[in-house]
């Protein structure tokens, strides 16, 4: 890294809309692929729509936009181990966790076991780990 | 306190632009050290020199400019968001066959990496957005 070599800074990446309809979902991910190449420390939070993204099964074909959702399931191999998704927000929309996709990573100081990267924490909970966080994204 | 600045609406449509800059010059005048102003999503159409706003009205772009010329700000617009919204430098009409660029004085188009440093080397990155 050119700057700001040796610093981890806790990064926490809140997807808060559809995923299609706007931009956000998408141009949020670009941020988040391009981030993992800095060594930071990173969280990912999915609220409100937001959860929306997560979901299996998604076809865009009909609206003529691009189906990014695979790429969420690429997130383990860029490191990327701590996606929080809100129970509320699931609730309030009338989904489950067996309406989103699985997400993994292989942990290399566990003979790369494959363990979740997904975890549902309530709000109150989910306001803590912000609380945590050195850099917030809202997207 | 250095500060980090995303700016993640368009001109006019959104305010943020408007109270982005608000926030830069007063914190400016106070003092404080703008480490970064960065344009992302419709953000970047912020940096196109080809606006033409009502006299009456204020001209963003040029305001940027122009606080950029002043206090030595680095205006950054993220090159894969500018792409796709027909923002462009010299070097990126050339590079894709265009035959105009409208990239406004004071910005440079630059990776998302730059958003990330931002965030990395400030005290505080504040987002304007929607």
């Amino acid at each position: 890294m050119e700057n700001g070599e040796g610093v981890v800074k806790r990064f926490c990446y809140i997807n808060r809309k559809a995923p299609y309809g706007t931009i956000y979902a998408l141009e949020s991910l670009e941020v988040v692929l391009i981030a993992a190449a800095f060594d930071q420390d990173i969280s990912l939070v999915f609220v409100d729509d937001g959860v929306y993204q997560l979901t299996k099964g998604q076809d865009t074909e009909s609206i003529g936009m691009k189906n990014f959702s695979k790429t969420y399931t690429a997130l383990g191999d860029y490191d990327i181990k701590k996606v929080y998704v809100e129970k509320e927000s699931l609730e309030e929309r009338g989904l489950t966790a067996n309406d989103l996709q699985a997400l993994k990573y292989e942990d290399e100081d566990d003979d790369w076991a494959e363990k979740d990267s997904l975890f549902l924490v309530g709000r109150s909970e989910l306001t803590e780990i912000i609380n945590e966080q050195d850099v917030i994204l809202s997207f | 306190m250095k500060f980090g600045i995303v700016i993640n609406e368009g001109p006019y449509t959104h305010q943020s632009s408007d109270s982005a800059l608000q926030f830069v010059k007063a914190a400016i005048e106070k003092g404080h050290d703008i480490f970064r102003v960065f344009f992302y999503h419709d953000g970047v159409n912020n940096g196109t020199r080809l606006g033409v706003p009502p006299q009456d009205d204020r001209n963003l772009t040029k305001e940027w400019s122009e606080l950029a010329e002043k206090h030595g700000l680095d205006l950054v617009v993220c090159v894969a968001a500018a792409q796709r919204r027909g923002i462009l430098d010299e070097d990126e009409m050339g590079r894709h066959g265009k035959n105009a660029h409208n990239l406004a004085p004071g910005f440079r188009i630059s990776g998302l990496g730059q958003l990330i440093e931002a965030g990395i080397q400030t005290d505080r990155l504040v987002t304007f957005g929607d």
